[in-house]
């Protein structure tokens, strides 16, 4: 494929938020799999173009990171968690079960059936900085906290067919590649969805209120009670 | 990540007078106060819980007294290490031609780590603010916010924060008509834990391979396009501006004589209530345990990481260390991210170390010797083990490997690779050996799984 001419706009754009042109290097391969659904030949050209470095020097950078991708995904890219927390937890199971139903293995997209509107892959993923919401998938980047092995396989099959499912802590997920284009810095107006926190991240502040609220009764009952006697009070 | 600077492990200059222990053993919500408000994320629930007052008090004084405020705060390093943040701001050179960065380590990805994406998706105007008084502090024009690439709603929520901060007039030029100006971006990452090492960082985000670079020069002399660079940790910089509204004093009467304030406890695994718990520093695991619920029903603790996986582990011995750089030091592993994780009696020690080993090979960045090839020597004769196939040799051959790794590696990533391996040997041995006499792991996987009874039945 080639680089539209609206996409290489957007690539100097992105160059153009830093101090120095080759910063914008990591968002703009993540714009290029947006654009093309994986970092493409086609792409690194472009992106050794905008910043004067060589496509053997792009290369070098986009195969150091895990996210980029030099073959296709799915519209759907489902990242199950199987560092040792959430292995534990039941992400190796939930991993098991999903390579099962979809019939493929880490890092491979499930063909599309008949019927199915979207496709969707599979990987395993390291942690992803929320382990008290163990076990945990990711599907393009958004959370789905808590799973099990049955509900994910729901999930996914939802997914297949076009439903729409919402992220535990986000808004109903987008695809790959739009997701890619948010990574990039292109807003899609999505940021007020969802809530402000998961429960397991607000479990702290509960017990905290919990506390005062004892705090403040046993406060009240200790207070002296002016004017009143004990049997006054109690009538 | 966690990887803890070996220069700053055991510094005690903290500059600071704090009171000695208080507070321990109650929550003290800060950073966490105000993520149940109802669209906690937006300016408009922040200004109305106080946000941007703290701003108005930093340009209303030096950047010099903002850094002797940080400094008297106490505050340090909430990233792993646990350096004193000030005294890293002060380490800027006084005259340079060149411009200075601020750039915030938002890379989140030590196994076991959670406290800065939360805050991040629920406050993240308590970042951007922090941003700008430190900016300020250390005369940045420009500052940077590296988040980690796969997080989609946090990088939104930070996106729309910083759009929101310039339509205020909080970030741009001229701001609240200080005659300060600030430029921030938000920057998204690919995917590698070794990014959160800082020089890593830096450069991957001067478009490189993120492998790190040899120090010195430190960052505050030659970071950031060889000019002169603060990198702090998310929750470090998030904690600024409390403690200017709140007073140095304030901040430094809360947690241990040097390890002062509150940090986010991420308590995670088998609890009855995993989450986060935000207390003063040298609180213990049996006091968080108690706030939440416990080891869950009908299981007992078994081995448990004060700082993430790079932190040698704890068993229930050390259920009353108080989670202070010091004495977890003192304990024999490291406070790190305050990432407890929890495992009972029903999961495979051996199975959890192979795997965070895993872990270590596949993220290695490849720039030494030590780490590259020794993370894989490590995975292979720990597999071996879990299999049942080696032999009690084995045991001795890998103390012998992480000997080798340890202090040897270019940066931490390497040594933090060695701490599961060593401490579990040290507390479980005879678990290892059970998995030769009974040819294989004894344990039963699904056992340790949250939905356990589901898959049991």
């Amino acid at each position: 494929m080639t680089i539209s001419e609206e996409t290489r706009s957007e690539l100097r754009d992105i160059a153009g938020r830093y101090p120095q042109a080759r910063s914008g290097l990591l968002p703009m391969l993540h714009l290029v799999q947006s654009a093309e659904g994986s970092v493409t030949p086609a792409g690194i050209e472009a992106c050794a173009e905008v910043l004067g470095l060589t496509p053997a020097e792009v290369s070098a950078v986009a195969t150091f990171y895990t996210m980029y991708k030099r073959h296709r995904v799915g519209d759907f890219h489902v990242g199950v968690c199987t560092n040792t927390l959430c292995a534990v937890m039941g992400g190796d199971a939930i991993l098991a079960r999903l390579e099962e139903h979809l019939g493929v293995g880490n890092d491979e997209v499930a063909p599309k059936r008949q019927g199915d509107q979207y496709s969707v892959s599979l990987e395993h993923v390291e942690c992803n900085a929320a382990c008290d919401f163990a076990p945990v998938v990711m599907v393009n980047w958004e959370f789905l906290d808590n799973q099990t092995p049955d509900g994910l396989v729901r999930t996914v099959e939802a997914l297949r067919a076009g439903h729409p499912v919402a992220s535990t802590r986000g808004p109903r997920i987008c695809t790959w590649r739009q997701a890619e284009r948010v990574l990039a810095g292109f807003d899609d107006g999505l940021a007020d969805e969802g809530p402000a926190a998961g429960p397991a991240s607000l479990a702290g502040l509960q017990v905290h209120a919990t506390q005062a609220e004892i705090a403040g009764l046993v406060q009240l009952a200790d207070a002296p009670r002016h004017g009143l006697t004990n049997e006054e009070y109690d009538a | 990540m966690t990887l803890p600077d070996a220069s700053a492990n055991g510094s005690s200059a903290n500059g600071s007078s704090a009171t000695g222990p208080s507070g321990t053993g109650a929550l003290m919500p800060v950073l966490t106060a105000n993520w149940g408000l109802e669209r906690a994320w937006t300016l408009a629930s922040y200004a109305a819980f106080g946000g941007y007052q703290a701003l108005d008090v930093a340009l209303g004084m030096t950047p010099e007294d903002v850094v002797e405020t940080v400094k008297a705060s106490g505050l340090r390093g909430r990233g792993g290490a646990g350096f004193p943040t000030g005294m890293k701001w002060g380490f800027l050179p006084a005259e340079s031609e060149k411009p200075r960065y601020l750039v915030v380590n938002a890379d989140e990805s030590e196994p076991g780590t959670c406290k800065d994406i939360p805050l991040m998706m629920a406050s993240p105007h308590t970042l951007v603010e922090g941003v700008i008084i430190s900016s300020y502090a250390i005369k940045a024009n420009r500052a940077f916010i590296y988040v980690r690439g796969e997080v989609l709603h946090v990088i939104r929520r930070l996106q729309a924060a910083v759009r929101e901060a310039y339509a205020a007039g909080h970030l741009g030029t001229d701001i609240h008509g200080s005659g300060y100006d600030l430029e921030l971006v938000v920057h998204a990452g690919a995917g590698a834990y070794i990014c959160g090492e800082e020089t890593a960082l830096l450069d991957s985000l001067e478009g490189r391979r993120g492998q790190p670079r040899l120090r010195p020069p430190f960052p505050a002399v030659a970071g950031l396009y060889a000019s002169p660079t603060v990198i702090n940790n998310a929750e470090s910089i998030a904690s600024v501006p409390a403690i200017l509204k709140n007073g140095a004093e304030w901040f430094a009467a809360m947690g241990t004589e040097k390890s002062n304030g509150v940090g986010i406890f991420s308590l995670s695994g088998h609890v009855t209530r995993p989450g986060q718990y935000e207390a003063p520093l040298g609180i213990t695991l049996r006091e968080l345990l108690d706030l939440a619920g416990g080891v869950r029903a009908g299981h007992e603790l078994k081995f448990w990481t004060p700082g993430g996986s790079s932190t040698p582990l704890f068993t229930a011995e050390h259920l009353d260390v108080p989670l202070d750089f010091e004495s977890v030091a003192a304990a024999g592993s490291m406070l790190g991210t305050r990432a407890l994780q929890i495992f009972d009696e029903t999961v495979c020690v051996v199975r959890a170390v192979l795997r965070w080993t895993e872990f270590y090979k596949h993220e290695s960045c490849g720039k030494c010797t030590p780490c590259r090839e020794g993370t894989y020597w490590l995975a292979q004769v720990l597999a071996r083990l879990e299999q049942g196939h080696g032999s009690e040799d084995d045991l001795d051959l890998l103390l012998d490997q992480c000997d080798n790794i340890l202090g040897r590696s270019f940066c931490a990533l390497g040594d933090g690779a060695t701490s599961p391996i060593t401490s579990s040997i040290k507390y479980f041995r005879q678990e290892y050996l059970d998995h030769l006499t009974h040819g294989g792991c004894p344990f039963d996987p699904a056992a340790s799984t949250l939905f356990a009874q589901e898959v049991l039945a």
